[in-house]
């Protein structure tokens, strides 16, 4: 830790003395704008991506879905295999340049882990917490909002993690389908051979993937039960 | 008051029709302990689920106090009927006092005397409210576990409690503990209870009535000690055991097989007099009590027919006693580790009340098969 932060002290004094931060300073209006344009990408395709996730997910785990649920996961993890990148110019293909292309894209790469993670952590919870719970008379929602999620939450915001860390970090291939975000001074800082401009869109992303994983961590340390969280 | 009438469950495999529990007809009566017993796959865990419903029968009748509990909706039956698991199944995101609980909510009691009734219960299962209501189950041990899982299926005092091998993952230590305690508080609320278990020696300890399975079948339905004494067939010799007259002494107290004459002297007594008193009763022996009635020692006819003086000269020491309230497994046991034939018994003050007698034991335990009505199926 210590170490970490003198080389980050160090890092900060030679950039300062190459005049770096005052070249990346120039951008502080791009940063700030496209920032704003980052998150909303994020925040939309991972938002939707776990709205869509959780109840698919819960809805793979429900006994009735034992057999088919094997398939489609295998069908989900086939699909994470295609490269990102891929899936953008794909869905560019289909839906034209822009944010929703854009938006689709980062959904589905963020889908699966949240669907194989809600689904993972439902299968998880021990035969036997549902059985006691049937026998003392709750009825299957209460069981399912009552035992089966506190149970398998800490896995499910384990899978949000990942998945919204991959979002963030994806999220500046957006720009290469019109769908704007952080992406468009990374690129356009390779392609001008502009460090200056390439480091005002790699700095603000990582602190956003540092950012997003610190609060979804902190959120589900606070919201996993205490008795289910090994954290606490 | 459980009646079970003909039940039966068929399940349907590829392999054909499985019968699982075969035309069950039995009845346990109000605030008895039943114990399911049998070898895995025998049908008696499947009896069980049908009681609350977790498995639906195929055809046959279950009464709960003379209530068909068909025509309850299951979920709103199984509110009303107790139920432990051998796994506990305490829920480990919910305090002990949320896990409590969870039947009261249901049921709609207010907050506050659903946890009135949380930390009574938690009272009487020896465990201090102040300090366990507010624990996570994974913040207990396993004994302290399977109380709280008891106590849970208690919470909305239910007349019927139904229990799957609920000890049966315990270590043998805790698992007499539990199970003394389980009986005592038993002895104290009543409940009628219907309790699987594959260990004869529980049910032999648990059960006021025991219900044998083979197969789906109802083998035998009895008290444990006519179980132990009068097997029905071979199988069920088999299952309780070769030792299982043995087992029998676990079912008797001290009490029940003491002597009716039990002779005492006190210290001061004349020698002569109290040989003279041993020879008219037939008796070897003689304990002798101080002037509280508690036993000091004993003499023997042998040494003492020729000796003189006060019988408290001749006193020999007492191995070992037993209380009335123990079993005679217990006194048996302390009969054969002091190689003696005979013990004095003490009541809770540790006066003297009486001798039993190897030979009291014996004549017991062979009464039953001497007996007219009683002959061996």
């Amino acid at each position: 830790m210590a170490i970490a932060l003198i080389v980050a002290f160090s890092l900060g004094i030679i950039a300062q003395r190459n005049g770096l931060i005052d070249s990346i300073g120039k951008y502080r209006g791009d940063i700030v704008f496209l920032t704003q344009q980052h998150i909303k990408l994020v925040a939309i395709s991972g938002g939707l991506a776990i709205a869509v996730g959780v109840p698919l997910g819960l809805w793979l785990s429900r006994p009735g879905m034992r057999r088919a649920a094997e398939t489609i996961m295998q069908a989900l993890n086939l699909g994470s295999t295609i490269p990102t990148l891929a899936v953008l110019a794909l869905a560019m293909t289909f839906l034209g340049i822009g944010v929703v292309p854009a938006i689709f894209g980062l959904w589905a790469a963020s889908l699966l882990p949240i669907v194989r993670n809600t689904y993972a952590g439902m299968l998880g919870v021990p035969a036997h917490f549902i059985e006691a719970a049937t026998g003392m008379g709750m009825r299957p929602l209460q069981i399912l909002s009552g035992v089966e999620l506190p149970n398998a939450l800490f896995v499910m915001f384990a899978g949000i993690r990942t998945a919204l860390a991959v979002n963030v970090g994806t999220a500046p291939l957006a720009f290469l389908i019109g769908g704007g975000g952080l992406g468009e001074l990374i690129f356009t800082g390779i392609d001008l051979n502009e460090p200056s401009m390439m480091l005002a869109g790699a700095i603000p992303t990582a602190l956003l993937a540092v950012l997003v994983d610190y609060a979804v961590g902190a959120l589900a340390y606070w919201v996993v039960p205490r008795g289910v969280n090994p954290l606490r | 008051m459980i009646k079970l009438e003909n039940l039966t469950k068929a399940f349907e495999t590829p392999a054909g029709t499985v019968v699982a529990a075969d035309r069950i007809t039995m009845e346990v009566a109000d605030g008895e302990i039943c114990v399911l017993l049998g070898p895995s796959g025998c049908g008696k865990t499947t009896t069980l689920k049908m009681i609350n419903r977790l498995i639906e029968p195929t055809s046959g009748k279950i009464f709960i106090n003379g209530k068909d509990t068909d025509r309850y909706d299951p979920v709103e039956l199984r509110r009303t009927i107790g139920y432990v698991i051998q796994q506990i199944g305490l829920f480990p995101n919910m305090t002990v006092e949320e896990n409590i609980c969870v039947v009261p909510k249901l049921l709609g009691w207010d907050l506050a005397k659903a946890r009135t009734r949380a930390s009574e219960l938690l009272a009487t299962i020896n465990l201090d409210p102040a300090l366990f209501l507010k624990r996570y189950p994974k913040e207990l041990s396993g004994g302290q576990q399977q109380r709280v899982g008891v106590a849970r299926a208690l919470a909305a005092d239910p007349p019927v409690l139904l229990m799957d091998e609920p000890f049966g993952a315990i270590d043998p230590i805790n698992r007499e503990v539990i199970q003394d305690e389980f009986l005592k508080m038993h002895h104290r609320l009543r409940k009628t209870v219907m309790f699987v278990s594959h260990d004869i020696d529980e049910a032999v300890k648990m059960a006021d009535k025991v219900a044998i399975f083979r197969a789906g079948k109802l083998e035998q339905f009895d008290s444990p000690d006519n179980i132990l004494a009068h097997p029905g067939n071979s199988f069920i010799a088999d299952f309780v055991g070769s030792d299982r007259t043995l087992k029998r002494l676990r079912l008797v107290r001290v009490g029940d097989v003491l002597q009716a004459s039990s002779l005492r002297v006190s210290g001061d007594e004349q020698v002569e007099q109290t040989v003279a008193l041993m020879n008219e009763h037939g008796q070897e022996f003689m304990v002798i009590v101080d002037p509280e009635g508690r036993p000091r020692g004993y003499v023997d006819v042998d040494i003492v027919r020729d000796r003189s003086g006060a019988v408290g000269e001749h006193c020999a020491p007492l191995p070992a006693t037993v209380r009335l309230d123990e079993d005679l497994r217990a006194a048996v046991s302390t009969m054969f580790m002091h190689d003696i034939r005979w013990l004095a018994c003490v009541d809770r003050n540790g006066v003297f009340v009486g001798c039993v007698t190897q030979r009291g034991i014996t004549r017991l335990l062979g009464e039953t098969y001497r007996a007219p009505d009683a002959v061996p199926h």
